[in-house]
């Protein structure tokens, strides 16, 4: 069975064409990253501005878990029964939707960990409140601010496979129609391909957290002994 | 729409399998939160003590996770066994990520425990079993409980995928609905998970509150059920 799977990926016809993965794949990222950049538009400032001010945390909190709980799935097979017309519409949204909670946590997260003697020292030495914001905390938040975005990215690469349910491409399409006509290797390929996916983006987004973090940090942290 | 919403609850016969689809819904969650649970202990005790253990444990739940739902739910078959529409696969999915979202939570719950607890426990006899079960694991509940919370909400919310391959609880009623662009069973669904996380949710809370007795009620007159 492993073999009929490895078989049908390295089958080059299955990569190319208009039904090709290699088509699904870049589809699957266009969905992917349109959703987390406008949930990140929408979480980022609002986790900022929550996490700065230290006003609305738990409001932000509550809702931001109400929305996790909400099911992509129903949430995406309403809004295309009713807004129809606009069709990746309705996917994105879902998916945006998806994307908020962890984003939103995170940037929250990240300012709220800032230690307070270096916002107040930053406050004494005469910055104003928004330079506090953009040379203290936002860079100190990275770290978390980024975590919180890498979180987003895996639910939504994974979650992105919905969109062929509502007669959408990504790689959910081959995995839907696999499980249609019952091709299993078409099916297992499709689900692999999403998964090894997920994990390249994982990684990108890991070595890019890596080089956020202000040096300042870095070096306060194995200055500790690599404590978390 | 509320005219749709009250013809379409208004059938007994839909609000019958309305509630058999929740009572589905509610296994395919809370099976694998009990069993990853199960699973995470142990892992997280054995990464927490032995630090080579912890190093790959710990690498391990991270690749666990970025794996999608879907993905995880129709390659399983094939390494369990199973049939591709059997309800097991999503149970043993969701198991899975439950475990490796847990594992952390132990791990850093255990971390934190203050030493000169566990060392009057071993002054006052406690072999290491038993002081693991009865005064490490309860002090490491808060932790494990806000942990639990969110697995919880998280597997309510991936149940209804699994409706993509036949087995989804709630999630059945938005592939219904939306195969019969017909809007009621998909909202029906959509307020009944929300619904179900929010009722597990406080139940989670209320059983922490249980467990954890000494600890003072978070706000004044919130504890009033929990002595």
């Amino acid at each position: 069975m492993i073999g009929t799977v490895f078989g049908w990926l390295t089958d080059g016809t299955n990569w190319t064409g208009g039904d090709g993965l290699l088509r699904r794949i870049l589809e699957h990222l266009r969905y992917t990253v349109i959703a987390v950049l406008g949930a990140a538009v929408v979480a980022v400032p609002l986790g900022l501005a929550v996490g700065h001010t230290g006003r609305g945390g738990t409001v932000a909190v509550g809702v931001a878990n109400a929305m996790r709980a909400l099911p992509t799935l129903g949430v995406i097979t309403l809004l295309s029964l009713t807004l129809g017309i606009l069709k990746t519409g309705p996917v994105l949204l879902g998916l945006g939707i998806l994307a908020v909670p962890p984003i939103l946590a995170g940037a929250y997260a990240g300012v709220q960990s800032v230690d307070r003697a270096v916002v107040d020292a930053a406050a004494g030495v005469g910055m104003t409140s928004w330079q506090r914001l953009w040379k203290v905390e936002v860079p100190l938040a990275m770290p978390l601010l980024l975590g919180g975005l890498r979180g987003a990215v895996l639910q939504v690469v994974a979650t992105a496979t919905v969109a062929a349910y509502v007669g959408l491409g990504g790689l959910g399409r081959p995995l839907l129609d696999g499980l249609r006509v019952t091709d299993y290797p078409r099916v297992a390929g499709a689900a692999i391909v999403v998964a090894v996916l997920a994990v390249l983006l994982d990684l990108a987004l890991a070595l890019v957290q890596r080089q956020v973090v202000p040096r300042g940090l870095r070096l306060a942290r194995t200055s500790v002994g690599g404590a978390r | 729409m509320i005219e749709d919403l009250s013809r379409y609850l208004g059938n007994p016969r839909n609000v019958d399998a309305v509630l058999e689809l929740l009572l589905v819904h509610v296994r395919l969650a809370l099976l694998p939160l009990v069993l990853g649970l199960v699973v995470a202990v142990p892992v997280g005790w054995a990464a927490q003590r032995f630090r080579r253990v912890r190093g790959a444990v710990l690498g391990a739940t991270n690749i666990v996770y970025t794996v999608p739902s879907l993905a995880l739910f129709v390659i399983l078959p094939s390494i369990l066994g199973t049939k591709i529409l059997d309800e097991i696969n999503v149970v043993v999915a969701l198991a899975v990520y439950t475990a490796a979202l847990l594992v952390r939570p132990v791990v850093d719950a255990l971390d934190a425990l203050p030493g000169h607890v566990l060392a009057a426990a071993t002054a006052m006899g406690f072999r290491p079993a038993r002081r693991f079960l009865t005064v490490e694991l309860p002090l490491a509940v808060p932790v494990l409980a806000a942990g639990v919370r969110v697995a919880s909400v998280s597997n309510i919310s991936l149940v209804s995928v699994g409706a993509l391959i036949g087995v989804g609880g709630l999630g059945q009623l938005f592939t219904e609905g939306f195969q019969s662009a017909y809007d009621p069973p998909i909202i029906v669904g959509i307020v009944l998970t929300l619904a179900l996380a929010l009722v597990v949710d406080a139940l989670l809370v209320g059983l922490r509150r249980v467990l954890t007795p000494w600890q003072a009620p978070a706000r004044a007159g919130a504890g009033r059920g929990a002595a």
